[in-house]
Parts: C-alpha cells; sequence; structure tokens
C-alpha cells in the first residue's frame, strides 16, 4: 500500500524547463471527464512521451498522480496558473 | 485459458473499502487484478465537483483512484452514461424505493466487466460485495440471479463472502487460495475494518449510502416524471436530461414542457449551461434565479414559467415587475445569442398552483 507516495506525489511541482509533446484541454470539464480523456490521449502517444493536461478542476492534483500510480504513468508534477493547472505525465 | 500463466482478475472497484479489500485479498494471492470503475452520470460526488465553490473544502477526490494508487491496481475509468441510462429507463428486475435498478445495475456493470475479461484474458471477474449487507442487490437470491444472469457462473468471485458461496474454477483448481478468501456476512463492518488494518489501508472512505442520485426519492421522482415524457413523445431522455434533474425546482406545465429553476448561484450556472434548445428566463430588475423551459411553450406557458421565475426572486418586497425570456437554438455554443427574446409581466403564482406543478422535492 502507498499511500505515502500518493500524498507526497500531489505536491510534486513541475520542473522548469519541462516541454510536453502534446497538450489536452479539458477545461471546464470535472472529474472523471479529465481523466478519461487523459487516458485516451496518452494512448496514442508514443513510449516516454509527455502530455499536459490543462484543467481548472480543483480536485484534479489529486486524482491525477493517483490515476499515474495505479496505470504506471510517471506523474511529473503540476504549474499553477491564474486560473487553470497545467499537469504534466510521461507515458509508459 | 493458460494455467501456466499467473491468474488475472478483473472487477468492480467504487474506491470504497470492501471493492479496495476486495482486490487487496487477491493481490495477497499475487493475482494481477485490473479495476474498473463505471461512469455512470448519476455519481453524487461527480456532481458536487461540477457544481461546488471553489472554497468548497469537502474531499471530492475519485475514491476509485485513491483505491487503486494505494494498492497498487491499475484502474480503469469507462464512461457508460448513454448505455446506462438506457437501462435505468426499463430495468427488468424494478426499482428500490428511487430510480435505482440495483440488480440490473449490477448486471449490466458485470456484463461490461466480462467484456473486459475477456479482451484481457482474465478468468476471474470479481466484486467487493458482501453476502447480506444492505443494497438490495447483495441478498443471497439476488447474487445468485444476478450470477445467473450474467453467465459468470464459475468465475465471478466475492472474495469477502467467498468462503460461503460455491467456489469458483480458480478455486477448484487450486490456483486461488479459498483460504485466503473471506467468510464475512451482514452489515457489521468489524471485519473488514480489522483486514484494513492487516492490509495497511488506513485512508478509505466512509460508507454513507448516499452516492447514487438513482437511490434519491426526490431524484427517483424527477427521473421517473422525465421518462413518462418521453414515453408521451417529448424529448429522449439523454445525458443532458439527466444532469438537469439534479439542480433546481422543477414543474411539469403539461406531458412535454417543464420549467427547472435554480436554487442558488453554483445551480444557476450549471443550468446556464444548458440554455441551447431552451428557453431561459430571469428577472430583469432584480436579482433572482435562471429558469429553463424545455419542449414547445405556448403564450400561457410562457407566461407560467415567467411567474414561476419572479416566485423565487430575492427580494422583500414586490417581486420582478418583468422577466426576460430568451430561446436559444439547440445545438448552438454558450456565446451564441438568442434566437428570439421577449419581455413578460408576471404575475403572482399561488402557492396551491406552485405545489400542484411541483416534481419531486
Amino acid at each position: 500500500m502507498s499511500t505515502r507516495k500518493r500524498q507526497d506525489l500531489a505536491s510534486r511541482r513541475a520542473a522548469e524547463d519541462l516541454t510536453p509533446h502534446a497538450t489536452l484541454d479539458t477545461l471546464g470539464l470535472y472529474c472523471p471527464l479529465p481523466i478519461i480523456r487523459t487516458s485516451e490521449r496518452i494512448a496514442s502517444m508514443g513510449p516516454r512521451e509527455i502530455l499536459e493536461v490543462v484543467s481548472d478542476d480543483r480536485v484534479i492534483l489529486e486524482d491525477m498522480p493517483a490515476w499515474c500510480l495505479s496505470t504506471g504513468h510517471e506523474y511529473l508534477g503540476y504549474r499553477e496558473g491564474a486560473r487553470e493547472w497545467r499537469l504534466f505525465v510521461r507515458r509508459n | 485459458m493458460d494455467k501456466d500463466k499467473p491468474l488475472k482478475a478483473v472487477g468492480l472497484m467504487s474506491g470504497g473499502l470492501d471493492s479496495t479489500l476486495a482486490a487487496g485479498l487477491l493481490r495477497a494471492q499475487g493475482v494481477e487484478v485490473i479495476g474498473l470503475n463505471f461512469s455512470t452520470g448519476f455519481c453524487v460526488t461527480d456532481h458536487h465537483r461540477a457544481i461546488g465553490r471553489k472554497d468548497d473544502d469537502r474531499n471530492l477526490r475519485n475514491e476509485a483512484l485513491r483505491a487503486g494508487a494505494d494498492a497498487g491496481v491499475e484502474v480503469r475509468i469507462i464512461d457508460v452514461a448513454d448505455e446506462y441510462i438506457e437501462m435505468v429507463k426499463r430495468p427488468r428486475h424494478g426499482y428500490g424505493h428511487g430510480a435505482n435498478p440495483c440488480i440490473d445495475c449490477r448486471i449490466f456493470m458485470l456484463n461490461k466487466a466480462r467484456e473486459v475479461a475477456d479482451a484481457e484474458g482474465a478468468e476471474v471477474i470479481f466484486t467487493g460485495e458482501v453476502l447480506g449487507q444492505r443494497p438490495m442487490s447483495q441478498h443471497r437470491p439476488a447474487l445468485d440471479l444476478i450470477e445467473r444472469e450474467t453467465g459468470l457462473k464459475g468465475r465471478l468471485l466475492r472474495p469477502l463472502s467467498a468462503r460461503r458461496l460455491a467456489p469458483t474454477r480458480a478455486e477448484q483448481e487450486g490456483r486461488l487460495s479459498r483460504d485466503g478468501l473471506l467468510d464475512i456476512k451482514g452489515r457489521s463492518r468489524r471485519e473488514q475494518v480489522r483486514l484494513a488494518a492487516d492490509l495497511e489501508i488506513d485512508d478509505f472512505p466512509q460508507p454513507s449510502g448516499g452516492c447514487c442520485f438513482l437511490a434519491d426519492r426526490n431524484f427517483g421522482q424527477r427521473f421517473h416524471d422525465l421518462v413518462r415524457e418521453e414515453d408521451a413523445g417529448g424529448r429522449h431522455v439523454g445525458r443532458d436530461e439527466i444532469m438537469m434533474l439534479k439542480v433546481g425546482r422543477h414543474f411539469r406545465l403539461s406531458p412535454t414542457v417543464k420549467v427547472i429553476v435554480g436554487r442558488n448561484e453554483g445551480e444557476n450556472a450549471f443550468l446556464d449551461r444548458y440554455r441551447p434548445g431552451r428557453w431561459r428566463f430571469a428577472a430583469m430588475d432584480v436579482m433572482g434565479p435562471v429558469a429553463l423551459a424545455q419542449g414547445d411553450l405556448d403564450e400561457t406557458m410562457l407566461q407560467t414559467a415567467a411567474s414561476i421565475t419572479a416566485r423565487y426572486c430575492d427580494t422583500a418586497g414586490p417581486g420582478p415587475s418583468r422577466v426576460g425570456a430568451e430561446r436559444y437554438a439547440a445545438g448552438g455554443d454558450l456565446t451564441a445569442p438568442p434566437e428570439e427574446t421577449r419581455i413578460l409581466e408576471p404575475v403572482a403564482a399561488p402557492e396551491a398552483l406552485l405545489v400542484s406543478l411541483r416534481v419531486g422535492g
């Protein structure tokens, strides 16, 4: 069980020099839709490629790292914007 | 099924303690587990996320994802809402006290799980069901019925009550140890809490019983009313119609015309997203709710809708003297201007009239 790992991951900030291979806009969508869209989008990407997910769902900072831990993708952290978060996921 | 490969199981994962433990018991036996979480459109927590204020500090995380992360289990969230709504309209085994078709729901989800299991080459399909626990789908005849109707006899495993039930093929073949499964029965949660401590699961939601809109009586009344509208030749009941059942006060003006009035800022904003294809009402000279009307409204109905809108305005004195009514084209986006605009003069709506038109609480 990895409750601690999940909780630590949720507060991870993304590195400044991260450059995504693709961006997914999920503004206005609420969980589970951003996760469903992320799952669909990342399936079409190549191994180790990075997806940037833009979301204004306030629980995305908990749900995305949990989804990554569950599915084996790597959660690289988030950046905070004025009204949205940008989260980075590396495909496994 | 290749008996030399590790056993694989696909299961229903709500993120509640029972399904988390069920997955944990299988993982402890080295079983490869995939959890499925079906998005039906009726989840209360999902709705709170959609309508909540930014300062709402309730924990609204997705518990299935949380459970998957903590248990090291892959959880797939699958959108089944459109198909699920059609099932809920006409369940073969009836409803509970709301519009909750618990047995049909279980059959629906297990059939979906079987599709995934077959595609993944998984022999076992599991749930967190406990014999004799509260929902109507968990008493013995219901468990047997569900197993029969899904055709999953020999594959369907309820790890928490397995030793009280017939063994699955995996148990008979010795690929799954029956000793590693449990014999829990009834509503007490003592055993589950003890097992959670053994498996070091300490961050899980308390059972609330209020996680599905369909089990709510008021929602159920609105749902049944809407299905009657569809049967009367009204609009097809789809995802948007279901979403709007979750908010506001509902007033039935005719078999095919209904008015929905927001009760607060969050509901007003929520309703506003659904204005394409509908009439939108709002007071012009005082603060008040957003109301939407579905169906073809004649002059009398427009007037009634305006009067209902005025009734719920935030004013201690006289109500609004004018209510704006705008008709939006179906299929347009939210930036599209209205196709038709009217200014209506509301009259005081008698309470008896409102009560007689009201659908649900």
